[in-house]
């Protein structure tokens, strides 16, 4: 007896051990040969070299790593140069990257463990018609982020998507001078984010089925702090897709439902949009302390505010009738009725008192809505929700448009 | 003494044969990768025992970097005439012409069959050396070598260069773009772990041995004074590893008193504390440091920092994703199971486990220590911040 009890126990633990890292089960020896081909390559590349991935689904088992300044890795289209990390046992990451002038185009990396593409300390960063993608669908088992450039200057992401990030799709994380452009984020939990990012312009984009749409955050302990985002001429749709973020994480404290977030960063300017249909708000403006982390401290030096954010010309439509979260949902209702909706943006009514003056933020530190069609929802987060209030005359008002993002050309 | 005379006389033997095995010296290549780790003459496997070349000086950390169980066989050459220079904190400056090599290796399982798969789970290393050489070689009947990772100061800087050994266990092929190996980890017990053992290709070392994102050069992580500064067991006799270094004239600048020193990780006579930091200055501090490449957390895991906040104690966490295993701060004090820093070690699931590589299975006794760490940590993380902060009713 005892003995077939600890011959089903070895079963049990045979079956289930490493996460599906079974080196026997790896993989072919044509898609060995291409990797051993293609790791090398990554490890001789030199400046100016390209490294090119032909047509074709390629299994990878370890992560592609490249350290060399000034290459291009080029495929023949993200939807037919497909580097498959199903089989992963070393990585996390699809491909990750150290590097200066480095170029990433026309291929998709599909099923990494982590992060699809993230790229680290570089400069001149572009992304070109990528795809990244987690093909099961929303899922926690997911990578975090797709497509990830972090402590980066000067980064171009075009013509790209991310799908499936249990995080963030597009994550350009303290960076500086940054232009995000003609791509598609859907079923993330943010489509495409933008944290402690200076200099940010995120525009024709399309982000939909996420269950935030864009979020432009800024976080404590981190490097550095951001400021200076434009959010315009985007289709942000639909973001209503449930929540499956990890808790702990900023992104679990998304309502599903969001269009557009800013927390906690300054100099924010959102216009020219199409938003419609984000259940619990088409934009959301909040401080940090809306988040899991209300009580926990901030870093010194870390403005928990947001401040100077300027809301003009969006389209909205649909939207804020189905909230996410028993409060909200208590809160719609309760104002607006069953049938009714929020306001299209919701501020979470937090204040800097110490910004104030004369019971107002400097000019130049306001929130301001210019269109005298949108409304804003004060919902009293201070206070639980107590004392919320509908906006209107008090957030009428405008604020310098912010310069446009300049990327330096290509040599 | 039977040992010495019995090499001396197959030494004889060779030169009356004019045999080639008469030791060659070491082989510094200023560049390119040399197909065989023999090649180097560093380490060799001959006569039954993997062993330093003349010259070639073997050591160990106090802590070392835990590989799944793997056990470590570390040596460092110098040109002659050349030296290190001491550093109280980061790596010592080697010279041009230094040459570290690790070999990686397990002891094989007292009760398992000897395959091709099956290596022993035991921090034992009683049975890993040679008899009669102290801590000097290798007893290769009694072990699996499985790769040697050299780390060769040239002239533009570090270069990290792995072997992996042949199944015969003569010598080591070179494997730039790593390699995996399927193993199995057999207990006291006769309990079974398979996992995947992963060469890392040349670019993933430097994912460790990068430590500063800026310079992004690569150093040795573990030839450091705080992992150094203890006993080891040479041929010769016992010594002080910087001691020895200095007299051999491998080291300068070495003081005589204020030396760092970590504590055996695994020492259960030394306070938890410090070994706790020894563990976590080894295995994280390459990337958690301030200028490493996870500076985007906020975490300095070194020894050498004293600001528990900057431990992770009380601190949300950043970047974790699916990391945060639904915990809210890094380090709760005296709370191991809602700390995030405990889900992470424990995991061995890519996207979750730390460190993100090096290993596929768990070190528990590592995180054993390190649970009875953060169980010891006073104090809580409540009211550190007024939960709401003052509201007045006024627009924006």
């Amino acid at each position: 007896m005892r003995q077939w009890l600890m011959a089903g126990f070895g079963m049990l633990v045979a079956a289930c051990g490493q996460n599906g890292n079974n080196v026997q089960q790896g993989l072919s020896d044509d898609d060995k040969a291409f990797q051993e081909r293609l790791q090398e390559q990554f490890l001789d590349a030199k400046p100016g070299d390209v490294i090119e991935i032909p047509a074709g689904v390629h299994a990878l088992d370890r992560v592609l790593t490249l350290r060399a300044d000034g290459v291009t890795v080029r495929g023949a289209g993200s939807d037919k140069s497909i580097l498959s990390f199903k089989n992963q046992i070393s990585g996390p990451e699809g491909m990750l990257v150290y590097a200066n002038d480095f170029t990433v185009e026309k291929l998709a990396i599909e099923d990494s463990k982590g992060d699809g593409l993230k790229i680290n300390d570089g400069t001149n960063i572009t992304i070109r018609d990528v795809r990244v993608e987690w093909t099961r669908g929303p899922s926690l088992e997911n990578g975090a982020y797709a497509i990830y450039p972090v402590k980066c200057k000067n980064v171009l992401v075009e013509d790209s998507s991310a799908i499936g990030s249990r995080d963030a799709g597009i994550y350009v994380g303290q960076s500086q001078d940054i232009i995000v452009r003609r791509n598609r984020a859907e079923k993330n939990v943010a489509g495409i984010e933008i944290e402690n990012s200076s200099r940010a312009d995120v525009y024709e984009n399309t982000t939909t089925g996420n269950t935030g749409g864009i979020l432009i955050f800024n976080m404590p302990d981190l490097t550095m702090h951001g400021s200076h985002s434009r959010v315009f001429k985007n289709k942000i749709v639909a973001n209503n897709l449930g929540n499956f973020a990890a808790k702990g994480t900023a992104v679990a404290s998304v309502p599903a439902g969001s269009g557009v977030i800013v927390m906690s960063n300054p100099n924010v300017e959102v216009f020219d949009n199409d938003i419609a249909d984000n259940r619990t708000a088409n934009v959301i403006i909040s401080s940090y302390f809306i988040t899991n982390f209300a009580d926990k401290t901030p870093s010194a030096g870390y403005d928990p505010y947001p401040k100077s954010i300027y809301i003009h010309d969006n389209r909205f439509s649909g939207g804020g009738d189905s909230p996410d979260g028993l409060d909200w949902k208590a809160l719609k209702v309760s104002m607006f009725g069953l049938n009714g909706h929020f306001p299209d943006v919701l501020w979470d009514g937090f204040v800097d008192t110490k910004a104030l003056v004369d019971g107002q933020y400097p000019a130049a530190q306001r929130i301001c809505v210019k269109d005298s069609n949108v409304e804003v929802l004060d919902v009293d987060g201070p206070h639980k929700f107590a004392n919320p209030k509908v906006l209107k005359d008090e957030v009428r008002c405008e604020l310098p448009a912010l310069p446009a993002v300049e990327l330096p050309a290509k040599a | 003494m039977k040992r010495a005379r019995l090499a001396a006389s197959l030494t004889a033997l060779a030169l009356l044969a004019g045999c080639a095995r008469v030791p060659q010296p070491v082989h510094f290549f200023a560049s390119g990768y040399p197909a065989r780790l023999s090649d180097w003459h560093i380490v060799e496997a001959r006569s039954g025992e993997l062993a330093p070349n003349a010259g070639v000086v073997p050591y160990d950390l106090a802590a070392p970097l835990f590989s799944d169980y793997a056990h470590k066989f570390r040596t460092v050459w110098m040109p002659a005439g050349t030296t290190a220079q001491y550093d109280p904190e980061g790596p010592f400056a080697f010279p041009v012409g230094t040459v570290l090599s690790k070999t990686f290796f397990y002891p094989l399982s007292a009760i398992a069959s000897r395959d091709a798969k099956s290596v022993a789970r035991t921090w034992d290393v009683a049975r890993d050396f040679a008899p009669g050489a102290a801590h000097g070689a290798l007893q290769l009947s009694n072990v699996r070598l499985i790769e040697t990772r050299l780390l060769v100061r040239r002239e533009h800087g570090w270069e990290a260069i792995p072997y992996v050994w042949d199944a015969n266990q003569k010598d080591a092929h070179l494997a730039r773009t790593g390699d995996a190996i399927p193993l199995d980890l057999v207990d006291t017990s006769g309990q079974r772990e398979a996992f995947p053992y992963v060469v890392p290709n040349a670019n993933q070392c430097a994912g460790c041995h990068v430590t500063n994102v800026q310079a992004k050069q690569v150093e040795p992580l573990g030839p450091r004074a705080r992992h150094l500064n203890h006993d080891y067991a040479y041929t010769t006799g016992t010594e002080n590893q910087l001691v020895h270094w200095a007299k051999a004239g491998l080291l300068t600048g070495l003081p005589s008193a204020g030396v760092p020193s970590d504590p055996a990780w695994n020492d259960a006579s030394a306070p938890v504390g410090a070994r706790a930091r020894a563990w976590l200055d080894i295995n994280c501090s390459h990337c958690h440091n301030p200028t490493g490449p996870a500076n985007t957390t906020a975490l300095d895991l070194r020894s050498a920092n004293t600001d528990a906040r900057l431990w992770g104690v009380c601190k949300p966490p950043v970047a974790a994703g699916r990391g945060t295993g639904d915990r809210l701060l890094d380090i709760v004090p005296g709370k191991p199971d809602e700390s995030i820093l405990m889900y992470r070690i424990t995991s061995n699931e890519a996207g979750v486990m730390m460190p993100e590589m090096g290993r596929n299975t768990t070190d528990r006794e590592g995180v054993e220590l390190i649970r009875a760490w953060i169980a010891s940590l006073p104090g809580n993380c409540a009211g550190l911040q007024p939960r709401n902060p003052q509201h007045r009713e006024t627009a924006p």
